[in-house]
């Protein structure tokens, strides 16, 4: 028993340290008044330049950064559409997400003319020695970098969002633009630097999705975990201790289908696949109820028009 | 129109939505939307030009390639116009891909296992029982919007993911067809099948539901009361509220319509095409529905045109893959592109308005 909670928690912060990168971006864009739907595009962007870049480089640092900076990209593309030229910020994501995943599987015989390596170099284990042999919680001392850079970004969010001046423009944008704005807080430069920063986390989630938790680059690999991180914003009440919970249960979940193929219990796969989604409705439905998100999330701020 | 209030002069500048406008400007953007393209399939060291020649060739050399561009036009005209209807009452449904999953899965149930019925009673039972199939798929997320307020994106998003396991779970045991080679359901009966309509081609009579659906989706959005209501809920909740329009019962029937229509496609898409279920049948037709009811502003003439205009994208891009091994994922990037750069529209027109702006300005 004890081995199997060990085993569960290690499945959830492996594969839910990516959906929880990519879910403080979303919250940051949400809190800012911005629907960050594009987030499935921007993870497969930052998963397929984080591979390339250690790739050529041989380095998952030089990969990482990669990937950031191809998340950055195409978040900013969300970003001018959405805030520069107001446009259903919903509709830019679908259109996005589409680009991303056409154009990640479009470059791959461009950038690996002999053929995708089936291995990158990835993050390797760090481990604090004596701390990962304590039974049970000593996986949380045995992960890769990213994963404690992921742990160490909730509370730091959490502090710029709520304590800091910079977050409470933010949260302004996000409830009553046009307040912020009569306060001379610049709307679009908040929103667009909330972009950015969201684009710079769907990068790092992407690339600890693709040389984090795995090593290598597929088509379609990101398989709907920027709706899920998307998801996790809702689920987690727009906080960001919300979302690492919210992502560690999704991780949670995936990890009980790896469990229960392996342990053979008689139970169709599919079953376990759609266990995370199944599970999202019917926390939305009865524990969460009705969330409040930030007033004005998806609408375009126009200056001087009510 | 200029106007003065006490110290504040105000312009309103209309904006600029002549016909040849819009027409410029869609002519613009499927031009920068080619270049593009052009520069992509450049840089991988194949010829453009030929390309678009090979995609065009594809939707409309002969009859059976305009059969096949009328055959990919059929799901994505009829679940684009589906989407119309949740999405005029204020409904972002991402939900069509997993409603036609469903309406394909019941569409197949009813097909293969209910025998002995006459064709004429067959075909409406199958296409019945997938719009219903569909329309509670789709219904599941318009209730938990009313009554509970849960964002509809997130729950059709979710929903989309269940469907597509549970077509793949019952293709893979309950259904699957004897002795279980492969992972699909067994094939219709002839009395499911949609006829052929044009010889050579595989255009089916599945083109004229779609065409009844043009007619249909555009009385009840425009000339049916309960279009007017849920257009109003869609404008504005809470005025529709105070002047008694019942939100919720909109909100639900507006989702169960739009999911009907989607399953409709789904249905039409085993009858006509597949004549059996297997899981991912619906190739992400449900998603390039969003891009066509959107771009087609939300009225079925647009529709229409666009769904047409993505038919043949689909059409053209096989006979591309195959004469130039040019990934089909090609399409995508067209289609987002296109999705961007159309939008992109706006921000025209919005400078025309900070323009006469700016000016105002100066003058006070």
């Amino acid at each position: 028993m004890l081995a199997f909670i060990e085993g569960m928690l290690g499945a959830a912060i492996r594969t839910g340290c990516p959906i929880m990168l990519c879910g403080l971006g979303c919250l940051f864009c949400s809190k800012a008044g911005i629907i960050n739907f594009a987030m499935e595009g921007v993870m497969t962007m930052g998963a397929f330049f984080a591979v390339l870049g250690s790739y050529l480089t041989g380095s998952p640092w030089i990969g990482l950064l990669c990937g950031i900076v191809a998340g950055v990209i195409s978040n900013m593309i969300l970003g001018i559409m959405a805030i520069t030229v107001k446009v259903n910020q919903v509709v830019v994501g679908t259109g996005l997400n589409s680009l991303c995943l056409g154009l990640s599987s479009y470059l791959i015989s461009f950038c690996y003319p002999d053929g995708m390596p089936n291995k990158v170099n990835a993050f390797k284990t760090i481990s604090f020695g004596p701390l990962a042999k304590i039974p049970v919680i000593g996986v949380l001392f045995e992960q890769q970098a990213l994963t404690y850079i992921a742990f160490l970004l909730v509370p730091v969010i959490f502090y710029v969002i709520n304590k800091t001046s910079f977050g409470m423009a933010i949260r302004a944008c996000g409830e009553h633009p046009h307040a912020a704005d009569s306060l001379g807080i610049n709307v679009d430069k908040k929103r667009y630097t909330a972009v950015l920063i969201a684009g710079v986390l769907g990068g790092m989630g992407g690339a600890a999705l693709a040389i984090g938790q795995m090593s290598m680059f597929s088509i379609g690999m990101v398989a709907g975990r920027g709706y899920l991180s998307w998801s996790a914003v809702t689920i987690g009440k727009f906080s960001p201790i919300g979302v690492m919970l919210a992502s560690l249960l999704f991780g949670a979940a995936t990890g009980l289908q790896v469990r229960a193929k392996t342990l053979g219990i008689p139970i169709p796969s599919q079953f376990f696949s759609m266990f995370p989604y199944l599970l999202t409705m019917i926390i939305l439905a009865s524990v969460i109820g009705r969330t409040s998100g930030p007033k004005a999330i998806g609408k375009p701020f126009i200056k001087g028009e009510r | 129109m200029t106007a003065k209030v006490g110290k504040t002069e105000i312009t309103i500048k209309k904006k600029d939505k002549s016909f040849i406008a819009r027409i410029g400007g869609l002519v613009v953007t499927f031009a920068l939307v080619l270049v593009i393209t052009a520069l992509i399939i450049a840089m991988s060291g194949k010829n453009p030009i030929e390309a678009f020649g090979y995609l065009f060739e594809g939707a409309f050399s002969s009859t059976y390639n305009i059969g096949e561009t009328m055959v990919k036009t059929i799901p994505l005209l009829i679940a684009g116009l589906g989407l119309c209807i949740c999405y005029r009452t204020g409904l972002t449904s991402v939900g069509a891909e997993g409603q036609m999953a469903i309406a394909g899965l019941m569409t197949t149930i009813v097909g293969v296992y209910v025998t002995g019925l006459p064709r004429l009673v067959m075909i409406p039972l199958c296409l019945i029982c997938g719009m219903i199939g569909g329309g509670i798929w789709a219904g599941i997320a318009g209730f938990l919007k009313a009554k509970f307020g849960i964002s509809e994106i997130i729950n059709t998003i979710m929903l989309n993911y269940i469907a597509s396991f549970t077509v793949s779970y019952m293709c893979s045991g309950p259904i699957i067809e004897p002795p279980g080679t492969y992972i699909q359901s067994s094939m219709l009966q002839d009395t499911a099948f949609l006829t052929k309509l044009v010889p050579q081609t595989r255009i089916h009579t599945g083109i004229i539901i779609a065409i009844i659906s043009i007619v249909v989706v555009y009385l009840l959005i425009w000339k049916s009361p309960l279009g007017y209501q849920m257009r109003a809920v869609g404008y504005n909740p809470s005025a529709a509220k105070t002047s008694g329009i019942n939100v919720t019962k909109n909100l639900v029937l507006a989702m169960f319509l739009s999911g009907a229509f989607c399953g409709l496609a789904g249905a039409i898409e085993i009858m006509g095409l597949h004549h059996r279920l297997m899981p991912g049948f619906t190739s992400e037709l449900g998603f390039d529905a969003m891009a066509i009811a959107l771009l087609g502003g939300l009225h079925p003439v647009g529709v229409t045109l666009s769904a047409l205009f993505f038919g043949a994208l689909r059409a053209g891009s096989t006979t591309m893959q195959r004469a130039m091994q040019i990934p089909a994922s090609l399409v995508s990037i067209i289609q987002g592109l296109i999705i961007i750069f159309v939008m992109m529209q706006g921000l025209f027109s919005n400078f025309i308005i900070k323009i006469s702006k700016g000016k105002s300005g100066k003058e006070a």
